[in-house]
């Protein structure tokens, strides 16, 4: 899609011929972010919709308990140290943002006053600064004024390195800087598109500067507030057992009117996803349950049960399958997989075509992940006007034999192709999960059937998912002909997102395998665009340079994206959560009700 | 009893062995369009949840199983045997470090130790004797390295206690040699708890077995041994319980008839029987 | 004796060491990094990971870091946990009270069935009880505490819905009706692991007690025309008793250290989950301090079970 096709359908939805809905699902079938999109909108003067989140209880208080179950439990309680989206999803209870993005993509204000537009005078027009102006009238937890002081400390503490905070990379390019007591300007080093990072969404929790201000640093790890929060949220602390419980009771003084509904909150973890779609589907001894990564023929028959449903909402995250574009079995210089070889099957262009047509999205998405993720190649398929002949995917054995045939790669006597002596045989490795062996199986199958034979391999996940560098079985080491995974995209912008396929990124020896391109693809065109959306301030014609830069990974059939993966929760009926697919699913946790 | 069941466990064993032969159906050819159904003629013990046929899964399984199952329980009731024997005859310094060992064994933890091993030794053992063989010894000798400690402890308790018993007394003072006076005596009478540990190793090696393909150490997930198929059915129990009740019978009666055969073989090997 | 004890204790303390040495070098060598899962996350560069390595030590030489561990623990330091930045025994102390009880009554109940199950069972060997003793056992160990706790919550949670099947330790209410839902809960997990150990334990004591019943001197006893129970109670439980012991001391490490599975199934926060979710994680200085006291308790036990057997067969001399 180019530029001036963008353009258009923005001036559709403008014009009102083409709903803000439509538009951000097209954005996303062709690899952009809903927050990209929305954001995209509102440069181009379409504003952020108003979004009006419903709230029937009258008054705060009465809900009784809510319990929360989460099949992996929370460690620990501070969001800037949080490892794993458990901890991120606990620490939202009690910690809050200025604002957070909505299922469509827009920013929501939740410690902001408002959401920073050129109309308000929050984004300067050189996009080297933005200015936040805060909420009057909030309290910390133990009755302390919340003020632009608590910002700019927060991003003091995030940035500064010996504080080993997870949300450094979010802090460390910015500068904030207090006007008054409510209101923070954050500069940029060079004029940026994409402005709502810091301060924002799951990064952007902010931390009482009253309690933090003697742990910043390399004392961060001693703050008693670590595994006590305080912080401006709709529920108060009681009690916190790393590894298994989170307790905590309504904020009689939150900053919101009638909010929250509920008197107390319980959140449990551990245990298997399985079973804790059961505690709300089936039993309805829980509420909600967090990330049902479970068949979805299962999590049907138990909604056929009737006391609970499944609430799914997209996301960035795609499971998709590289090949390498190395030789890993070849060892140069100390290392294999080294980017001076290349790989003896997957050079040849017919390869990796053939691959391309033997896997069966389809089935892969109705048998195995149901409505948790749509089958996709990534890209465009509606509107009809908008269909690239080259970008669809298919499931077709004999054309994938045909392409094979006329490369020259026949069939030996055991059924597998050859071709030069080499024979058509490759190892395909993933991490330990039921979905993903079933998702090799069927890929192993469709192949063989086109002469080419494929071994599987697995790798337990605390080991494939790791930067050991001793360890040759991680995802980084990629010591292996194909791969699959799941990419996930902690920030709702590409550009960090695309830095997986740069030339300068490959994970080698050299930088022990911490680069983030572990395909090891290359194309120089593709590193140049790269550069040049990296300065575009015109939020248009960089959203058009990102997908021209998808195509271009994706068209080169090394990698093969799968399915688009969705968030998937179970809610009892009765209750109202509001999630999103570009935040946490706490997001909106004051706004959570049950009706009976 | 014993007998009925040494012909179960060779029916079992011919099952696994020459079915395959007989019941053409691949192990995984996937069909969508016969999912978690239930037996039928077309498939008698019904299918998964990928429409992959179960009788041919459990033939071929089986073979694993069982093989896993005995080589496992003879490794570890073998140097679990030794060490307590040696251990409980010698005593001294012997017995010290002798004990040390189970004791290390018994306090090591076994999924950082496995996922070690895995790291060190599959590819080293896959060059060697080939990926099927090599999977096989490693996951033979990991579940016997694991077990073999209870039963190192219940021969050396057996032995301190039966080599001061009057009929060993007795041998010692007819001037029996000490390996005589073991291999004769002591050892014989301290066979109970071994067989037992023995029978009870079987069932335990093949569950154990489709734990460590979760680790990645035992054969790949779409091998779909007896204890894999349990496993991956169990969340399917209610919606599709005939996955389970095959691969859990296939144990079950495995178990029953080892254990009958080991009861036959303590009382033929004990004198004084009792019956 | 007690010259014997004494030396057992003083030969523990190096050997203790010993295993402690060969357990840190073992995590230490095993693949996987406490940071991991930071590095599939692009927003943190790499940078970071290399301060956050750095801050806990994880690059230094292993002698050194076990030396600096073995201080540390010798002034009752037991680390820092990487994953959730706070003591790790504190984090421990959390755990016990739940595992002690759970595993504790499994145990329990897995004596208190398996004991006159096996003695009767042997002395009428293949009786009708007997037989069906025997077939429950073997039901018993070749299902996994994986399926029947599945099977368990199945019919009682789902079906009958008799039962919670998430475990709490933060129960609300009070006095008996906290007590009464204390053991609601508990009931299924003690069930799974209690029956699951039985199994084992019964055909031990069947086998125990048939060996001594045959020895002459209870066939002697018998012919002295001495009461059946008596001569079952003094001579032959009694002997039999040993390999018991050997068994229950084995088990024991376990009430501490927790049943992993059980504990996941019904999401009991013992020392079993939360050695699990550590190694998963990576998270050294939890498995090192849980595997440690593991330890211990292994060395301990044994011991105990090798004074036992003196007191129940007063020949076992020591030398």
């Amino acid at each position: 899609m180019q530029e001036r096709e963008l353009r258009n359908l923005i001036a559709d939805v403008k014009t009102g011929q083409l709903s803000r809905r439509a538009f951000v699902q097209r954005m996303i079938a062709v690899g952009l972010t809903a927050p990209l999109a929305g954001m995209m909108l509102a440069q181009s003067g379409v504003p952020m919709a108003a979004a009006e989140i419903p709230y029937k209880p009258t008054k705060a208080g009465g809900g009784g308990v809510l319990k929360l179950l989460y099949w992996q439990a929370v460690t620990l309680l501070n969001p800037h140290f949080a490892i794993g989206t458990k901890d991120q999803e606990g620490s939202r209870i009690f910690y809050e943002p200025l604002a957070g993005w909505d299922a469509e993509g827009n920013l929501v204000a939740v410690l902001a006053a408002e959401i920073p537009t050129k109309d308000n005078d929050g984004l300067a027009e050189d996009g080297r600064s933005v200015v936040w102006k805060l909420k009057r009238g909030v309290k910390w937890h133990d009755g302390k004024p919340f003020t632009a002081d608590d910002v700019v400390f927060t991003w003091e503490y995030a940035r500064t390195p010996e504080t080993a905070a997870v949300s450094i990379g979010s802090y460390k390019d910015v500068k904030a800087e207090k006007v008054d007591d409510f209101t923070v300007r954050v500069t940029f080093a060079k004029p940026t598109p994409y402005w709502a990072d810091a301060f924002v969404g799951v990064y952007g929790m902010i931390l009482p500067k009253h309690l933090f201000a003697d742990y910043i640093g390399a004392k961060s790890r001693d703050a008693p507030t670590n595994l006590k929060p305080v912080g401006t949220g709709p529920y108060l602390f009681v009690d916190f057992k790393p590894g298994d419980m989170v307790l905590a009771k309504r904020n009689p003084d939150y900053h919101v009117a009638n909010r929250p509904y509920f008197d107390t909150l319980e959140v449990k973890g551990g245990g298997d996803a399985v079973s804790a779609a059961r505690a709300v589907l089936q039993t309805g001894e829980y509420d909600y349950a967090w990330n049902m990564q479970v068949e979805d023929e299962i999590l049907q028959k138990l909604e056929a049960g009737g006391k609970g449903r499944v609430n799914i909402n997209l996301s960035g995250n795609v499971e998709f399958i590289m090949l390498n574009a190395t030789d890993p079995a070849v060892e140069v210089d100390g290392e294999r997989a080294s980017v001076k070889t290349r790989h003896p099957l997957f050079s040849d262009p017919a390869v990796r075509q053939a691959i391309n047509l033997l896997i069966d999205r389809a089935s892969i998405q109705k048998f195995i992940y149901g409505r948790a993720a749509v089958a996709s190649a990534n890209f465009l398929n509606n509107p009809e006007r908008f269909r690239s002949k080259n970008t669809k995917f298919e499931l077709n054995i004999e054309k994938a034999n045909a392409i094979l045939e006329a490369a020259g790669w026949k069939k030996g006597a055991d059924g597998i192709r050859a071709k030069d002596g080499k024979a058509l045989k490759f190892v395909y490795q993933t991490s330990i999960n039921a979905p993903r062996q079933k998702t090799q199986a069927i890929i192993k199958q469709a192949c063989q059937k086109a002469g080419i034979d494929v071994e599987l391999k697995q790798v337990v996940g605390s080991v494939f998912f790791s930067s050991d560098t001793a360890n040759p079985d991680t995802y980084p080491h990629f010591y292996c002909d194909a791969q699959m995974y799941n990419t996930t995209m902690p920030q709702p912008d590409p550009q960090i997102f695309m830095n997986q396929y740069l030339s300068w990124e490959i994970a080698n020896k050299e930088n022990k395998w911490q680069g983030r391109n572990v395909s090891r693809w290359q194309n120089k065109e593709y590193d140049a665009i790269y550069k040049q959306a990296e300065q575009e301030l015109d939020a248009v014609k960089r959203a058009a340079m990102y997908i021209k830069l998808n195509d271009m990974v994706v068209g080169d059939n090394y990698i093969q994206p799968l399915l688009a993966r969705s968030r998937v929760a179970a809610l009892k009926n009765g209750l109202t959560a509001h999630l999103s697919g570009w935040d946490m699913d706490m997001w909106q946790l004051a706004n959570w009700y049950r009706e009976a | 009893m014993a007998v009925a069941s040494v012909a179960i466990l060779a029916l079992l064993t011919a099952a696994v062995l020459f079915g395959p032969l007989a019941w053409r159906m691949p192990i995984n050819e996937i069909d969508f369009t016969a999912r978690l159904s239930s037996p039928s003629w077309e498939h008698p013990f019904g299918t998964d949840d990928l429409g992959q046929d179960l009788l041919a899964r459990m033939l071929y399984g089986g073979r694993i199983s069982l093989a896993v199952g005995f080589a496992a329980m003879a490794v570890a009731i073998i140097v679990g045997t030794l060490i307590g024997a040696i251990s409980g005859i010698s005593r001294g310094s012997v017995d010290a470090v002798l004990m040390w060992i189970t004791d290390l064994f018994l306090a090591l933890p076994q999924l950082p130790l496995l996922l070690l091993v895995i790291y060190l030794f599959r590819d080293f053992l896959k060059n060697l004797v080939g990926a099927e063989g090599g999977v096989f010894i490693l996951i033979v000798l990991v579940i016997g390295a694991f077990r073999w400690m209870p039963v190192a402890r219940l021969v050396r308790a057996q032995f301190l206690s039966l080599r001061e018993k009057e009929f060993v007394e007795a041998a010692r003072a007819l001037g029996a040699t000490t390996p005589r006076l073991v291999m004769r005596h002591i050892l014989p009478n301290s066979l109970g708890p071994v067989i037992v540990a023995g029978t009870i190793d079987v069932a335990a090696a093949i569950i154990a077995e489709s734990t460590l393909s979760f680790l990645g150490l035992g054969f790949p997930p779409d091998i779909p041994t007896w204890g894999r198929l349990l496993f991956d059915a169990k969340d399917y129990l209610d919606i599709a319980p005939h996955w389970a009740l095959f691969a859990g019978a296939a144990i079950f009666l495995t178990v029953l008839a080892i254990n009958f055969i080991g009861d036959g073989l303590r009382d033929a090997l004990d004198p004084r029987k009792v019956m | 004796m007690g010259k014997y004890i004494l030396r057992r204790l003083l030969i523990a303390l190096p050997s203790l060491l010993g295993i402690s040495l060969i357990l840190f070098v073992l995590l230490a060598l095993a693949p996987g990094d406490p940071f991991g899962e930071l590095a599939t996350n692009s927003n943190i560069p790499p940078e970071v990971r290399a301060a956050l390595r750095v801050k806990f030590g994880i690059d230094d030489p292993i002698l050194i870091r076990y030396l600096r561990w073995l201080a540390a623990m010798l002034q009752g330091d037991w680390g820092f946990s990487f994953a959730s930045r706070i003591d790790v025994d504190k984090l421990i102390l959390q755990r016990v009270p739940t595992t002690l009880f759970v595993v504790g009554s499994s145990q329990l109940l897995a004596l208190v069935v398996a004991l006159p199950v096996g003695v009767y069972a042997a002395m009428r060997p293949y009786s009708i009880f007997d037989q069906i003793a025997n077939t429950f056992a073997f039901i018993g160990f070749s299902l996994p505490t994986f399926f029947t706790g599945l099977l368990l919550i199945l019919i009682f949670s789902i079906n009958l819905g008799w039962l919670p099947f998430v475990y709490r330790a933060d129960i609300a209410a009070t006095g008996w009706q906290w007590a009464f839902e204390y053991f609601k809960q508990a009931i299924m997990p003690i069930t799974v692991l209690g029956l699951f150990q039985a199994a084992s334990y019964t055909r031990y004591v069947r086998s125990a007690v048939l060996d001594v019943i045959r020895l002459d001197y209870v066939t002697t006893a018998r012919s002295k025309g001495l009461d059946e129970s008596k001569v079952v109670i003094k001579h032959v439980v009694r002997n039999a008793l040993i390999p018991v012991v050997t068994l229950v001391a084995l088990q024991m490490p376990a009430v501490f250290g927790g049943a992993i599975i059980t504990e996941q199934i019904f999401r009991i926060p013992g020392i079993g989950s939360l050695l699990i979710a550590a190694i998963l994680a990576n998270d050294t200085p939890v498995i090192m301090a849980v595997t440690f006291v593991f330890a211990c308790l292994v060395v301990i036990f044994n011991l105990l079970a090798d004074i036992i057997y003196g007191w129940l067969d007063p020949r076992i001399s020591y030398r």
